[in-house]
């Protein structure tokens, strides 16, 4: 049965507290895949300042074990609505950072042709958009679909804290609640928005608007992908079987600037995050695998890089 | 001296007015110190003006609405939209309360509100960030519309929307902001400016009677001016260059004297057509121009199309210099 109550913080042992708890040991397929968002990203930032990249670009940097716990959760047949920040979204569901530079740099091999860019993929039944809160209804309606074509196939719709400033996200939860569809909102909340810290723009929190509407909640804290990932387990499993909407918040930290080269915290609160950096944790839990894969991720990276800078550019007519 | 750039001269703009008028409010996401706003405009002011200035939640219905509050209640509300494409967020609050409340008690009930709003492409942003949405404000009875230009001074401006009393929407063109004004009437080598009822007009140092006037909006202008140079240069046709402030209502005595005598005339923006602030222009002019006309008025836009985000792209589908000349070149030689 899904819990309807505001379920907060009974999850003990994910929750803050208790002092950081240890780190378990990752399968070397989740540290790669964690990795390889991590350097996909920091290559971004790399290319803006040698001029390859423009307009914008948000990087996940410090949130990348987010879609790495959940994606293998779902399904092939849910959907995934991805947002502004969604590269490592893309990357956890599908291995191809190939397709997803090309499409940032406008080269052959595009996952859309160069024309959507960072914020507007579209592959299979992965989707982003760049408006904030648009894709809660939108989420909501495939939701509606599934719920009478393919039951117990979910919608997922990535958030950030900010986008809870939306009136439309209220709306769309209001009729998932209402409708009993099988909607998973996961709020990565990194404690900004832009330059806004939540506290200064969110009257009371994420677990009590979700109560209003009667909606099933939980929050983690911790970012250990094992443990992250059984906890998330049955809660998927609910949205699935029991057809109810479920809001999920991941307290997380944005280690990089919003966009690029716009990140006005004070030393001291990029000091806070740093430390909390889930990948400086692991690499002092388990140096020897940390190591290796990250030299791996990066050279990695670093030949994508150089191929999808040697392929032409995308064509693309718009008739 | 060198002269302000544009997003230099909106926050000089900005302070100004916050000096001069202690019932100033300014509203916004990500506008306070030390962010101070997406584009800068705003900085310094939260830190000058505190109580004023205040980040909101990403709510940009909200947002607007509560300045059209503020505006109601006798403040001076200046509210920012960080992208233009997300007025589309606010159309409610513009549409159905700011601009009618202004009438449909019966009685005008002036507010000093202005919605600013960063626009328009040639920067990358992808389809959702970079668009021209002027077209969907045009013709809403007590809204007035206006673009920020490098010819026209901001705070004039700035200080015309608010004290006309009818809730204003800004938009300042993106690709602007760190090009500096134009002042002193100089453009450059070959052309100058002056300025007539609010509109710019830019024409050679030495004006001969132009073969075609065009009529643009600020976001435009150093496309327009390149094209002015490409087609006096290389193809012999010597173009005039109309810059209004105020895109709705359409200043129509103005742009009727400076067209005057032209046989040719074209309006250029950068949205995509259909239901656009240049076919208002055109359906301005076109009855007093008729008798005079050699053509239609032309309407030079975008494609129609979403705007991509690679900058390959991107240039593609929107206007440049080189479709304003390809434009002008088939108006004026047939
Ligand atoms: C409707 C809308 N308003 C404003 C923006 C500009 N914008 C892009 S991301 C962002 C902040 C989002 O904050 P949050 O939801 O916390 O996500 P985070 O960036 O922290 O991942 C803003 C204001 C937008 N994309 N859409
Ligand atoms: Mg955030």
């Amino acid at each position: 049965m899904i819990n309807h109550a505001r379920s907060r913080n009974t999850t003990a042992v994910l929750d803050e507290g208790a002092g950081p708890p240890s780190r378990s040991r990752l399968s070397d397929a989740d540290l790669s895949a964690m990795l390889l968002i991590r350097h996909f990203e920091k290559s971004l930032l790399k290319l803006f300042e040698q001029g390859f990249l423009h307009g914008t670009t948000h990087t996940c940097l410090g949130q990348e074990y987010v879609p790495v716990a959940l994606t293998p959760l779902l399904r092939d047949d849910d959907h995934i609505f991805s947002n502004h920040r969604g590269h490592g979204h893309y990357l956890a569901r599908y291995a191809d950072p190939e397709g997803l530079l090309a499409e940032l740099l406008g080269r052959a091999g595009a996952v859309c042709g160069g024309v959507g860019g960072s914020q507007h993929l579209l592959r299979e039944r992965f989707l982003s958009t760049g408006v904030q809160g648009q894709s809660l209804p939108v989420a909501t309606g495939v939701a509606l679909h599934l719920k009478r074509s393919t039951p117990g196939a979910l919608a997922c719709v990535y958030t950030g804290d900010g986008t809870w400033g939306e009136g439309v996200v209220y709306e769309a939860l209001n009729i998932a609640a209402r409708w009993e569809l099988p909607l998973l909102v996961v709020t990565e909340n990194n404690g900004i928005a832009q330059s806004t810290p939540t506290a200064q723009q969110m009257a009371g929190d994420i677990g009590g608007r979700a109560a209003a509407f009667g909606i099933a909640y939980e929050r983690f804290t911790d970012t250990d992908v094992n443990r992250l990932r059984a906890a998330l387990r049955p809660l998927v499993e609910q949205v699935r079987h029991a057809s109810r909407p479920f809001v999920v918040e991941f307290v997380t930290h944005r280690l990089g600037p919003h966009s690029k080269g716009d990140d006005s915290r004070s030393p001291a609160e990029l000091r806070a995050v740093r430390a909390a950096d889930w990948a400086a944790g692991y690499a002092a839990g388990h140096p020897e695998q940390f190591d290796r894969i990250d030299a791996e991720q990066s050279r990695r990276v670093e030949r994508i890089v150089a191929e999808v800078l040697a392929r032409p550019l995308t064509a693309w007519s718009p008739r | 001296m060198t002269a302000p750039r544009v997003a230099g001269d909106l926050n000089t703009a900005l302070h100004r007015l916050f000096a001069e008028d202690e019932r100033a409010m300014l509203l916004g996401e990500d506008v306070c110190d030390p962010y101070g706003g997406a584009f800068k405009v705003t900085r310094g002011l939260s830190t000058r003006y505190p109580h004023r200035v205040r980040n909101t939640p990403i709510s940009e219905g909200a947002l607007v609405g509560v300045a059209s509050g503020l505006a109601l209640a006798g403040d001076t509300a200046i509210a920012e939209i960080m992208f233009a494409d997300f007025v589309t967020l606010a159309f409610d609050q513009l549409v159905n309360f700011a601009s009618k409340s202004t009438a449909m008690y019966g009685r005008r009930l002036p507010l000093r509100l202005v919605v600013r709003c960063p626009t328009g492409g040639n920067r990358g942003y992808g389809p959702t960030h970079s668009q021209t949405p002027q077209k969907h404000l045009v013709g809403v009875p007590g809204l007035a519309l206006y673009e920020v230009s490098p010819l026209h001074d901001n705070h004039t401006l700035l200080t015309r929307m608010l004290d006309d009393g009818v809730p204003a929407v800004l938009f300042e063109g993106k690709v602007l902001y760190g090009e500096r004004m134009f002042t002193g009437g100089m453009v450059d080598d070959l052309f100058g400016y002056e300025l007539t009822d609010g509109v710019a007009r830019i024409r050679l140092h030495d004006p001969v009677p132009p073969d075609c006037v065009l009529i643009t909006s600020g976001a435009l202008v150093h496309r327009a001016v390149e094209a002015l140079r490409e087609l006096l240069l290389h193809d012999e046709i010597v173009a005039e260059l109309l810059v209004v402030s105020r895109l709705y209502p359409v200043d129509r005595a103005p742009l009727l004297s400076l067209t005057g005598p032209a046989r040719r005339v074209a309006v250029i923006e950068e949205s995509t057509a259909g239901g656009t602030w240049g076919a208002e222009v055109a359906a301005a002019l076109h009855p007093s121009l008729w008798g005079t006309l050699a053509a239609p008025i032309r309407l030079i836009h975008s494609l129609d199309s979403i705007i991509p985000a690679a900058a390959h792209l991107e240039r593609q589908v929107l206007v440049q210099s080189g479709t304003i000349r390809h434009a002008v070149k088939e108006l004026v030689n047939g």
